[in-house]
């Protein structure tokens, strides 16, 4: 076998064993966009219900709670950042981190001081990388949290948001997620979550319906006081499964692409390896008809 | 017929169980609390414990509730918890284990969910 065809073949044989894997790693997160699909929608009911009662509350009572008040001077703000744990997944992750650059820088230049919380090991890894500050961060759960994760993360938020500003505390709590709208388009999105706009919870609930004059048990503050940390962890926990859901989606069109990509690649390198193989073949045939005609020259010479 | 209230218990992750019912007992931090058809509007906070559901078909629903939040109106009521589990779900042996557990290593929270989760069993 000649040298040229020797590296085609073994070419064909690398890519063919790329596209076996990028083919399982497609089929893998096409199977695993339809379980976290479900459980966005099982999680839904929750997070319905709980928005109806916050925005009861907010609405029905005339209590001033500082998580549903905006401040005056909103001196700090926190951006939760999610991201995905593994790569392969096309521009996924640096979708989410440049949303969410774009979100910091919003703020900055609204005079608000910026903390970032990050969930992912790619988004860890960029910050880590420009050496820029992040205040918490979580990994491992992104392929499919549970909501034990999201309290986990919840947690220092919630802290954070019920200090005072001077003691470390924060006024804004911002998340930046990739909203999963469809097997083929995932937005990443930032939503303002605290102080909650009740603007916005409204129109989440849909209907825009009156909400009845609520008893509350034991007082109003106490229930707002309950609630709220529910309501940040529920969002959190919505965000993390659709961002879980973009993520498999995201990762099975970059795995398709590759796949694809790896079968056109095939196909020209074995027109490459034929047409070597080809040209040896013609090669020898010249070589062996040039030698046949030389010996009968030689011999027709000898004779005379 | 009597009135019937829309009874919704869901967790956060999954819904799990909704019916008709004719008295719903949960208890929340300032006591138990009974709500029937055509209650007052109402949203409190629950203590960790079982809630009995009185079904319209005369069947008793009882499930552990650890936390969370009631709230009625238009004979509408959710129950809203972190975590609920009906009383046929709960595995008792396992609970007794985790009681164990939860008491040698002074694990309050932990303790307190695995007798939320036997008295469940003990109501039904």
């Amino acid at each position: 076998m000649g040298a040229q065809l020797r590296v085609y073949k073994r070419r064909i044989r690398s890519v063919t064993a790329t596209k076996k894997i990028t083919k399982a790693m497609e089929m893998i997160a096409a199977s695993r966009i339809v379980k976290a699909q479900r459980q966005v929608a099982a999680s839904t009911p929750y997070a319905t219900e709980l928005t109806r009662a916050v925005t009861a509350v907010a609405t029905g009572s005339t209590t001033k709670h500082p998580l549903t008040t905006e401040a005056d001077t909103p001196g700090r703000a926190a951006v939760l950042l999610i991201t995905s744990d593994r790569g392969l997944a096309g521009g996924y992750s640096s979708n989410a981190i440049k949303a969410a650059e774009r979100l910091t820088d919003r703020l900055r230049g609204e005079g608000k001081e910026v903390v970032t919380y990050v969930i992912g090991r790619k988004g860890v890894s960029y910050y880590g990388f420009r050496e820029r500050k992040i205040e918490d961060s979580w990994t491992g759960f992104t392929d499919s949290p549970t909501y034990a994760d999201a309290k986990r993360a919840a947690a220092p938020l919630i802290e954070a948001v019920t200090k005072e500003t001077v003691e470390g505390g924060v006024d804004e709590l911002h998340i930046v997620f990739t909203e999963f709208v469809s097997m083929m388009t995932q937005n990443p999105v930032d939503n303002r979550m605290l102080p909650l706009s009740l603007g916005a919870a409204k129109e989440e609930d849909g209907k825009g319906e009156i909400l009845p004059l609520f008893d509350f048990e034991p007082s109003a503050e106490d229930v707002l006081d309950a609630l709220l940390p529910r309501y940040v962890e529920s969002r959190i926990y919505n965000a993390l499964l659709q961002a879980a859901a973009s993520e498999h989606a995201a990762r099975r069109r970059a795995m398709k692409s590759a796949t694809d990509n790896a079968g056109e690649l095939i196909k020209s390198l074995s027109r490459l390896a034929n047409a070597a193989r080809q040209a040896e073949i013609t090669q020898e045939i010249s070589e062996i008809v040039g030698g046949a005609s030389a010996l009968a020259d030689a011999t027709a010479g000898s004779d005379k | 017929m009597a009135a019937e209230l829309h009874v919704e218990l869901v967790a956060a992750d999954r819904s799990v169980w909704s019916g008709e019912a004719n008295l719903v007992v949960a208890r929340t931090t300032s006591g138990d609390i009974g709500v029937m058809p055509g209650h007052q509007p109402l949203l409190g906070v629950l203590e960790s414990g079982p809630v009995t559901i009185r079904t319209s078909d005369g069947g008793t629903v009882v499930a552990a509730v650890h936390g969370g939040f009631i709230s009625f109106a238009d004979d509408k009521l959710s129950l809203l918890a972190e975590i609920a589990e009906l009383a046929d779900e709960i595995d008792v042996q396992r609970a007794e284990r985790a009681l164990e557990r939860a008491k040698s290593d002074t694990d309050a929270a932990s303790e307190r969910r695995a007798e939320v989760r036997l008295r469940a069993v003990a109501v039904r």
